[in-house]
């Protein structure tokens, strides 16, 4: 399969891509790692005009430690989120969704930024980020802003970011207890997106392929607050949930798995740290 | 567009599409045919080649991505002697390919592999090759050549 024609422009720096960005508008489309849009324009869900490669915008590839959070460049790729010391100690949660994603090959050229800009409701990052109150930075023609995570997730392949504008920067704030953390993925094959997902950092629970967005168990995160056991919070994770059904799995069978993967990941969690 | 790609060890320069994958140029323009097209879709790994030496599934990377850069394909791994590659020659002792469509894709994710961990346990190499499917389900002796390649290479041991 080949994807349908479109015009190739490289940008080799972010004033770059956003000058591009504005001068072609709403034909184009950003290209991170292309581990997601590429396969989508093969299939012919996606058929941007324009592609503005953002793969030598070296500016954008860093994990930097920033006191109380770590900064990390959108266009980082998986593989080095998966490997970086300073996560692997800080924010372990974060680094092992890394590694959770696609397989090896997808890793060395799949970006953070790509994968949260992507936000596909099934896609393993999203839900981990929500979890952390990450906060996406987003540079425009208008300038810079701040997005949390809770407020940047629209809808499917839906986000806050605007017609030209750039996810720069993943801020992730440093978890009180790095070591409570889980992430819980279920599929038919190793490669396969989560049937249904969940990432746990502490009490935060937050659920992967759910509804059209990754949520925040508030239920569970309630009940918990309130002095419930893990057992019983966890029998509240398909509340307030939009689970779809397909060929994989029905909404209640998602719906269950919800349940018994949240009972897992905070039993991990909890008895990590 | 014009690239230009050094592919195991060449420089090849090319007009192409701006659509033009990597898969492609490497078998329609380098003439180098070991890569496979299995599923076209980021699944298989039978397309894996090393792009400046990690690899890669080259049916999901442009060869405009790949301008500039070092690709290395299942041609480029055996010395100029003839003498194959650790892994390569594994693959032979250890019966590691049945019909051996995957078997380009499985030996370069693997050379990737032993690169970035030379001596992963067995858990570690079936992790480490979750993006190949053998249609054959050879996997057993895969698993086998990618430890005996290890093995071989100095440092690993089965563990």
């Amino acid at each position: 399969m080949i994807p349908p024609s479109f015009t190739y422009v490289r940008a080799t720096s972010v004033d770059e891509a956003l000058g591009l960005a504005a001068e072609h508008g709403e034909d184009a489309k950003y290209l991170a790692g292309g581990q997601s849009l590429l396969p989508l324009m093969k299939l012919r869900f996606a058929a941007p005009v324009v592609l503005i490669d953002l793969g030598r915008v070296t500016e954008l590839s860093y994990i930097r430690d920033a006191g109380t959070y770590v900064a990390i460049g959108a266009l980082t790729r998986h593989h080095d989120v998966a490997n970086s010391e300073l996560l692997l100690a800080d924010i372990p949660l974060l680094a092992h969704t890394a590694e959770a994603v696609g397989d090896p090959q997808i890793r060395h050229r799949g970006t953070i930024g790509g994968s949260v800009a992507h936000a596909d409701a099934a896609a393993d990052l999203p839900a981990t980020l929500l979890a952390l109150d990450a906060t996406f930075v987003v540079k425009g023609p208008s300038g810079t802003r701040p997005v949390p995570a809770a407020e940047f997730f629209k809808g499917f392949f839906e986000t806050a970011l605007e017609p030209g504008e750039l996810l720069t920067e993943i801020q992730v704030p440093k978890p009180a207890r790095p070591a409570a953390w889980s992430f819980q993925k279920f599929n038919k094959r190793a490669i396969d997106f989560a049937m249904v997902g969940v990432a746990v950092q502490g009490t935060s629970v937050a659920l992967i392929n759910m509804g059209s967005v990754p949520l925040r168990a508030t239920a569970v995160e309630s009940a918990l607050a309130a002095g419930a056991s893990v057992a019983d919070a966890a029998q509240r994770a398909a509340e307030g949930t939009s689970a779809g059904s397909d060929i994989h799995a029905s909404r209640a069978y998602r719906e269950h798995l919800a349940r018994v993967l949240v009972r897992r990941a905070l039993e991990e969690a909890s008895s990590r740290s | 567009m014009k690239v230009e790609l050094t592919v195991n060890g060449k420089d090849i320069t090319a007009d192409v599409e701006d659509r033009t994958l990597l898969v492609h140029f490497l078998r329609d323009v380098a003439d180098l045919t070991a890569t496979n097209i299995g599923c076209d879709t980021t699944s298989c790994g039978a397309c894996t080649v090393l792009l400046d030496g990690e690899s890669v599934k080259s049916c999901t990377v442009l060869a405009a991505q790949a301008d500039g850069r070092a690709v290395t394909t299942l041609e480029g791994l055996a010395s100029d002697a003839g003498e194959m590659h650790p892994v390569q020659r594994a693959f032979h002792e250890e019966h590691g390919l049945q019909c051996g469509y995957c078997t380009p894709g499985m030996v370069m994710a693997i050379v990737s592999l032993l690169k970035e961990n030379p001596s992963p346990t067995e858990t570690e190499v079936r992790q480490g090759l979750e993006g190949n499917i053998c249609r054959c389900t050879g996997y057993h002796n895969i698993v086998r050549a990618a430890l005996a390649a290890a093995a071989s290479s100095g440092e690993g041991a089965s563990r």
